[in-house]
């Protein structure tokens, strides 16, 4: 076994650990049950809702544009993970272990990841019995993976980014707000099409938009492209921004990754958690 | 034996406008253990995380196992060990789970003579963390938690081990079973040990040598008896005649006796020499480079 090959596998094992450890501990359980709970909740009595004048049902609108969305949120979450572990010495410790940078990375993926679809179960299966007006057929599942797989290698990476640039967790509670106005005009909640022009182009901009529409082209019947912008559940673009993204991300994440591993030493963990502490007293 | 595991030559450590280094050489032999002794701010830290390879110099040549740490490879990586103080990482882990992982790091750097890595199970025994191996890394106390931080600096058997003022924030006994972990580490596995402290007593019982370091200078290397035989501490007399107490402070202490006996014969009472410790070597040395510097 050469040591990047120890390396790959000890990344997936440590993956799997840290996928365990988030389903068996208070906060985190909360976190992967109630917002489900609560979206589910919210759906439910929202099924016999319709929208417009499309005859479409609002519920069944909604939920797939909100699974599309929590997949999305990975990005935040890879983000907010980074940042964390660099301030309490995980990423120095990988860095003080041969090859371990790049198991640190493969756990991340395979954690966050994981957790993403975990909770993307918890939300899609009761979601496909309480809320009705769904259609998934063998095209709508295969839709489903490559969105998601897809949505996932474009926002992976830049979610490491952001973590890389943005080095304490209170500059990540700022790069929360932007990312909710992301959500609000990315058509997760209502049709983009019901939005000024303009805010529809910023809107699709971002990959919370086309994960969004991949979901709902995945799950919707056919008819509830009408809602949608050219009225075209655009399988192409979607690829397309998607690719963008994952290129940008793959291509940006190892340099900037990189640069904020290099700067990461004993002294700087130390400064850190001395900042981290003397604003927590004021 | 005597080949270098470190080699420091004019080290140059300048952030901006402050010099926090200047032209630091030494070395540091197999097995031993060598401890970078000197106040806060003193450069410590800085030269140990140019050794780690964690920190770029500005100038000077630098060698650790025969490798310039700057430009060091991941096998280079393996075979040192590093242990901070400011690590809260991992804390969802269990014990035996977290060194069990990070020890996969090593399995291939495994060769004949030496097992890598460390079997978990042994290594825990070694560092007297055995029952703690299922407990959640978080519930661990200070001193717990260090000793996890040296298994983890040794899980993949290094040749040579950093520790940066390890035994910060102690409680006596916990301090006392590290320094004995330490010891037994350089003694019974013959790892060479890189220690910083600003505590001489803990300096005095590990080292084999110790190296003064203030203001970003070595001021004396040696080992604790040299260090406070070579250089001047002034030992300290007392004495009374008729009553009254003296004191004095005076590098030579018998011949400055001598010529007490001579002038004060039978009236001389109460006589006591104090030999200068090392402690009154350390203090006079920093001291003195402040009030040079």
């Amino acid at each position: 076994m050469t040591p990047r090959s120890a390396a790959i596998r000890a990344g997936w094992r440590r993956g799997l650990i840290e996928l365990r450890q988030s389903f068996m501990n208070g906060p985190e359980l909360v976190s992967h049950f109630l917002w489900p709970a609560l979206t589910l909740a919210a759906l439910f009595f929202l099924r016999h809702r319709d929208f417009g004048s499309s005859g479409l049902l609002l519920g069944a609108l909604a939920l797939p544009s909100i699974l599309g969305m929590n997949a999305a949120m990975g990005m935040v979450a890879m983000s907010q993970q980074l940042t964390g572990d660099r301030e309490d010495g995980t990423l120095l410790r990988a860095k003080a272990t041969p090859h371990g940078m790049l198991g640190y990375l493969i756990g991340k993926v395979v954690s966050v990841a994981g957790s993403l679809l975990v909770d993307l179960l918890i939300v899609l299966i009761p979601g496909l019995i309480i809320v009705g007006g769904l259609a998934v057929d063998a095209a709508g599942w295969f839709t489903l993976i490559w969105v998601l797989l897809l949505g996932l290698i474009a926002t992976l990476p830049i979610g490491a980014v952001l973590g890389s640039v943005f080095t304490t967790a209170r500059a990540q509670g700022l790069i929360q707000l932007p990312m909710l106005g992301f959500i609000a005009i990315s058509g997760i909640f209502y049709p983009l099409t019901a939005l000024p022009t303009w805010l529809e182009w910023i809107g699709q901009l971002t990959p919370i938009y086309w994960m969004g529409l991949g979901m709902r082209s995945a799950l919707l019947p056919d008819e509830a492209v009408v809602v949608e912008v050219t009225q075209s559940w655009r399988h192409l673009e979607t690829a397309g921004v998607l690719g963008l993204w994952a290129v940008a991300g793959l291509l940006l994440a190892p340099i900037v990754l990189r640069r904020m591993a290099r700067r990461e030493s004993g002294s700087a963990v130390a400064d850190r958690r001395e900042r981290a502490l003397r604003s927590a007293v004021r | 034996m005597s080949k270098g595991i470190v080699t420091v030559d004019g080290l140059q450590m300048q952030y901006g406008e402050v010099q926090v280094l200047h032209e630091v050489s030494f070395e540091a032999r197999a097995g031993e253990v060598l401890t970078l002794l000197g106040p806060n701010g003193a450069g410590k830290s800085t030269t140990i995380e140019i050794l780690e390879g964690f920190r770029l110099r500005s100038a000077g040549r630098v060698e650790v196992l025969g490798t310039d740490p700057a430009e060091a490879d991941e096998s280079w990586r393996a075979r040192v060990g590093i242990v901070l103080q400011s690590w809260r990482d991992h804390g969802n882990w269990r014990v035996g789970e977290l060194l069990q992982h990070l020890g996969s790091y090593y399995t291939p750097y495994a060769t004949a003579g030496v097992v890598r890595p460390w079997p978990t199970g042994e290594l825990l025994a070694a560092v007297g963390l055995a029952e703690s191996a299922d407990h959640k890394i978080r519930t661990l106390s200070g001193g717990q938690r260090r000793r996890l931080d040296v298994a983890i600096g040794i899980v993949g058997r290094p040749e040579l081990l950093f520790l940066d003022e390890p035994t910060t924030g102690f409680d006596p006994e916990a301090r006392r079973e590290f320094h004995e972990l330490v010891g037994r580490l350089a003694t019974e596995y013959g790892t060479t040990i890189l220690l910083t402290t600003h505590d001489l007593d803990e300096a005095s019982r590990l080292a084999d040598r110790i190296m003064i370091l203030t203001s970003g200078r070595i001021v004396a290397v040696g080992t604790p008896s040299e260090l406070t035989t070579a250089i001047a501490g002034e030992d300290e007399v007392r004495w009374s005649v008729g009553g009254q107490g003296f004191r004095k402070r005076t590098a030579d202490s018998t011949e400055f006796v001598r010529g007490l006996f001579a002038q004060y014969g039978e009236e001389l009472r109460e006589l006591e020499v104090r030999r200068a410790s090392l402690e009154d070597t350390y203090l006079a040395l920093v001291r003195g480079q402040e009030v040079a510097a």
